[in-house]
């Protein structure tokens, strides 16, 4: 670690790191040693990264500062030339794939697994110059709402380290949250990245389907899955995602449109950001207030939707009408996908691997052992869903109220250009509370999980806290509309930039480096019993 | 566990229904969902393989483009119906040979479906209907072996992981061993004609399955049905359904019932055996595969591939039949084989004006003789042997001298220039001959005399001699005329040799 460094520099946007590194106040290697300290000294507690790199991310900083000094005089006339995120700290929830990284998704199946490719993202994060710092705690195989299913231990949130960071991307939203890195890479297959997102007060946006190479991503839910960024704020969500969105042509799910410069189109003037919602109709869905909803989560979302109001949006209040069996197909469509996907778990070719009597017995002694009950109450749960006799009146009857879901929001974007809802309809719940209730768990995605369903993008930014806990504001797009939802969410900060929790950070920083304090899985230990 | 075997009465009571499902590995460069190269047939286990053929976690399909054109273009071969958006499903079922613990395939909506293959057969032409002809990716290879101190171990190979299969299933319209034989001699030969497999039984790049049941005679319900695996010669699939339909016969005959399940044929034993009983059958559990769009066959893109058709086996039959004048034994060997067809169409292409039931003679005798019955290998360009034939034709040559110079352009030579090196143009050129057979009538004053004296046998000796000289290249009726002539004592500049028909001017 380079002696001196001020730790401050971890408290920058990421976009204002890029600008420091192109101006020479500070080194890439020294910004990455800055958060390495943090991690180092944190993760303990913390609990957000399940494999740090630090050699590979010194090299990367290495090569950026070498980039940085060769091109430093032009790069103050034109940053543009440099690659955009040159030198800034990237997190990788860990199922992103790295060539000789660990990616264990979570699972201790993978125990051990090291890749022998790398995700097209992480190639695409190599070529902007990013410094990848590891991989981010996450439930397992990104079944969850709350990283308490991870193989490796739960992940705390930094607001209120007995409480859960959300999940699945809970490690990323954690690690985010704390400033052990600016910038992480999520994925949201029901919610995944708005949900942990909108618990740790950070911005999270779940693109359309078809917006970001899956190909890498260790798949959950194939028609469900889409890779996103987390930030501290809209622009860095936006210029992250600029970075990795695209066609690849090892996706043929990926979509071969147009990636517009997302953080370029953004206004800079608070202002200007402030007055673009002026004649946008917003659409209010009046089932997203569902029944178990907090208070003081729905009194931030109201006051966020007056806000916007007063800023001159025409806020339409508008029904979406299948919302209630958003819930009851996803349950059905995600663990019958999950059930073939997970097949290939099999302990023959890599991963985790244990003997049996004979090749059934090696199937289920490697499974048997490699999955958690989570898990396996999916795939069975999938299993089940797509045998023959139940596949017509599970999997057949969910696609086409799939299709119906898809069709409320068609015709609720003829009518607003997008939506405003909450993201979850709690704030963070104490560690152990929703595992013994696995319907209650499920819950916690019940406004997220539709927008998967659509494949439409979706965003999550903070807006106030509730009993000292941050509260997530949700806007949804028109399929390839991410431009409109960053533009919203940049709008949205500009109005409530002087509102009083925007400064503040979250609460329990200063105790993830207390040498006494207790490890989340010890928290969660002390919860259940 | 010895089949009881029906007598032939028993067999009589009963017809077959019987149905063949056939595998085949499409010829593409790359395999189905991969970049990886289909050619491993001598590489070692496993180096044919990349983190999408392997399972490996994060790994995406994309179809390839060409094994799907070659689905369409057999679904059009088979007058089939090209279903215009179809899609991919995953088969869930856990073997080691399976990497993804899925198949991808295609389940109730087959590229292609409807359509239909006629063929020959002892009892005359017989159409079967093809039920449907679908896409999807071939397995692993599983080496069982036990090592030195006796324990067993299985090896996977995934270089064949991954590789391009399609299926085709007919109806269950086939009666006999035989009819199953033909047809997939027959789908074999389009197969091959269209370009869309190499279609070895041997090596397992075609896999045939018969499922059969019998019935009583007049009977419309169908009876129990068995499936028949692991025939790897069409010998041994006439052999191998013929078998299960007299076991089948003597089970009922005796007042058993057929049991459903799947039997291997085991070739030395001559008999089929069980495999599987039908209480193993797995639930596939089939879902529409998310990993990949729909399929559209755009009929732009149809187009374009029937354009590409080349002409088929039954049609090639009947113009060489109705066009040609070949024999239909001539046209079905020649058919029947893709590299004769291509020798005879090269030589009659090279040499228009041949007759083409004489070049349809060498093809079926002395081109398969060499092709089939000898390590010779084939390097024949077509139209040498064209060449070659009209030097015949014309006369330039001899049967005999064109036997042994087809031997050498069967190796790749030329056929001027072998003709040219063994000296074999025949010598028809009058002057030439003249000289000759002067010499000879000089060196034999004894034979002129017996022939001046009567002895007309003593001609046979002179052209003999004249052969001998010319190490047999003469042209023999050219030469007995000759010799008559001189010895009629007529002047030699009116004995000018005629021309046989056809001889250019400035031969010789």
């Amino acid at each position: 670690m380079t002696a001196g460094q001020d730790p401050a520099i971890t408290r920058l946007r990421a976009h204002e790191m890029a600008a420091g590194l192109r101006e020479g106040r500070f080194t890439a290697l020294a910004l990455l040693e800055a958060h390495l300290e943090l991690i180092r000294d944190e993760n303990r507690v913390l609990h957000a990264w399940s494999s740090v790199d630090e050699d590979g991310a010194r090299q990367a900083a290495v090569a950026a500062d070498r980039q940085l000094s060769k091109e430093g005089g032009r790069a103050i006339q034109g940053p543009a030339a440099l690659p955009p995120l040159l030198g800034i700290p990237v997190a990788l929830k860990d199922l992103v794939v790295t060539r000789g990284q660990p990616s264990t998704a979570g699972s201790r199946i993978l125990k051990g697994f090291l890749s022998p490719y790398d995700a097209h993202i992480a190639e695409r994060l190599r070529e902007a110059g990013a410094v990848v710092v590891g991989k981010t705690n996450m439930d397992e195989f990104a079944m969850g709402s709350s990283t308490e299913h991870s193989a490796w231990g739960p992940t705390a949130n930094p607001w209120a380290l007995d409480r859960v960071p959300g999940g699945s991307s809970g490690g990323s939203a954690a690690a985010v949250a704390a400033f052990h890195v600016p910038l992480a890479i999520g994925t949201d297959t029901g919610g995944s990245i708005r949900q942990p997102a909108a618990l740790t007060g950070t911005v999270g946006m779940k693109p359309t389907y078809g917006r970001v190479s899956r190909y890498g991503i260790i798949a959950f839910a194939s028609s469900l899955d889409q890779v996103g960024p987390f930030g501290r704020d809209v622009r860095d969500a936006a210029m992250l995602l600029g970075v990795v969105a695209g066609r690849d042509e090892h996706d043929s799910t990926s979509a071969p449109m147009q990636v517009p410069d997302y953080a370029a189109e953004l206004p800079a003037d608070d202002d200007e950001a402030a007055a673009s919602v002026k004649g946008l109709r917003l659409g209010l869905p009046r089932e997203y207030f569902v029944p178990g909803m907090e208070p003081g989560v729905e009194a931030r979302i109201r006051e966020a939707v007056g806000a916007l109001e007063a800023a001159g949006a025409e806020i339409v209040e508008l029904s979406l009408p299948h919302s209630e069996y958003g819930l009851a197909t996803y349950y059905i469509i995600a663990p019958a996908e999950a059930s073939a996907n997970l097949a290939r778990y099999d302990g023959i070719r890599y991963g985790q691997s244990v003997r049996g009597e004979d090749v059934l017995g090696n199937y289920l002694a490697t499974r048997g052992s490699g999955f958690g009950a989570e898990v396996k109450r999916r795939v069975m749960l999938g299993t089940y869903a797509l045998s023959a006799g139940y596949y017509d009146a599970y999997y057949l009857k969910a696609q086409k109220v799939r299709t119906l879901l898809k069709r409320d929001f068609d015709l609720a974007f003829k009518q607003v250009d997008a939506l405003i809802a909450p993201t979850s309809p709690t704030v963070a719940f104490p560690l152990g509370a929703r595992l013994a209730d696995p319907v209650a768990m499920y819950l916690s995605d019940v406004c997220t999980l539709p927008v998967n369903m659509a494949g439409l993008p979706g965003i999550s930014v903070p807006c106030g806290l509730s009993e000292g806990l941050p509260v997530g504001l949700q806007f949804i797009g028109r399929a390839w509309d991410e431009s409109r939802l960053f533009g919203l969410g940049r709008a949205y900060e500009a109005i409530t930039a002087s509102a009083e929790w925007r400064s503040l950070e979250p609460t329990d920083l200063p105790a993830l480096s207390d040498p006494s304090a207790p490890a989340p899985a010890e928290r969660l230990a002390a919860a259940r019993a | 566990m010895t089949a009881p075997v029906a007598s032939p009465s028993a067999t009589g009571r009963y017809e077959a229904v019987i149905g063949i499902e056939i595998h085949v590995q499409l010829r593409t460069r790359s395999k189905m969902f991969c970049g990886c190269s289909t050619d491993f047939q001598a590489a070692p286990p496993n180096s044919h393989t990349c983190p999408i053929c392997l399972g490996m976690p994060g790994t995406l399909p994309v179809a390839n483009r060409l094994a799907v054109e070659h689905v369409l273009a057999t679904g059009l071969a088979l007058e089939a119906e090209i279903v215009p958006v179809t899609r991919w499903d995953r088969k869930n079922y856990f073997y080691p040979d399976l990497p993804k613990g899925y198949q991808i395939s295609q389940y109730d909506l087959p590229l292609t479906q409807n359509g239909r293959l006629t063929f020959d057969t002892s009892e005359g032409p017989f159409t079967v209907g093809i039920r449907r002809a679908h896409l999807e990716e071939d397995t692993a290879r599983l080496l069982h072996m036990t090592g030195d101190s006796g324990d067993r171990a299985s090896l996977v190979d995934f270089n064949r992981s991954g590789v391009a299969l399609m299926e085709i299933v007919t109806e269950p319209d086939l009666r006999t061993a035989e009819q199953a034989r033909r047809y997939a001699e027959e789908l074999r030969l389009l197969l091959l004609t269209i370009g869309a497999s190499e279609a070895a039984l041997e090596s397992g790049q075609m896999r045939v399955e018969a499922n059969i049941s019998l019935r009583p005679i007049g009977a419309q319900a169908f009876g129990t049905r068995v499936e028949v695996k692991n025939m790897n010669s069409f010998r041994s699939v006439e052999r191998a359904i013929g078998h299960e339909i007299e076991r089948q016969a003597g089970v009922l005959s005796n007042g058993g019932d057929v049991i459903q399940e799947t039997r291997g044929w085991d070739e030395n034993r001559a008999a089929t055996y069980t495999m599987r009983l039908k209480e193993d059958s797995q639930d596939y559990r089939y879902f529409p595969e998310p990993d990949l769009p729909p399929l559209k066959a755009d009929p732009a893109w149809l187009d374009e591939i029937r354009a590409r058709q080349p002409e088929l086996p039954a049609a090639r039959r009947a113009r060489y039949r109705a066009e040609l004048g070949l024999s239909a034994y001539d046209a079905n060997v020649i058919v029947g084989d893709l590299k004769a067809t291509r020798v005879f169409e090269g030589a009659l292409a090279a040499e228009s004006a041949l007759p083409a039931k004489r070049v349809a003679n060498w093809v079926t005798g002395e081109y398969l003789r060499l092709a089939k019955g000898s390590d010779a290998i084939d390097a024949l360009e077509p139209a040498e042997l064209g060449r070659l034939l009209r030097l015949v034709d014309e006369g330039t040559l001899s049967g005999t001298s064109a036997k042994e110079v087809f031997a050498r352009i069967f190796a790749g030579e030329r056929t001027a220039a072998v003709v040219e090196e063994l000296g074999l143009a025949q010598i028809s050129d009058g002057g030439a001959l003249e000289t000759a057979v002067d010499e000879v009538l000089a060196a034999n004053p004894a034979a002129v005399e017996d022939i001046r004296a009567g002895k007309a046998q003593a001609i046979g000796f002179l052209v003999g001699q004249v052969m001998k000289q010319t190490r047999g290249r003469a042209n023999a009726a050219m030469v007995r005329e000759l010799i008559r002539s001189r010895l009629d004592a007529a002047p030699p500049a009116a004995t000018a040799p005629r021309r046989p028909k056809g001889t250019p001017e400035a031969s010789g």
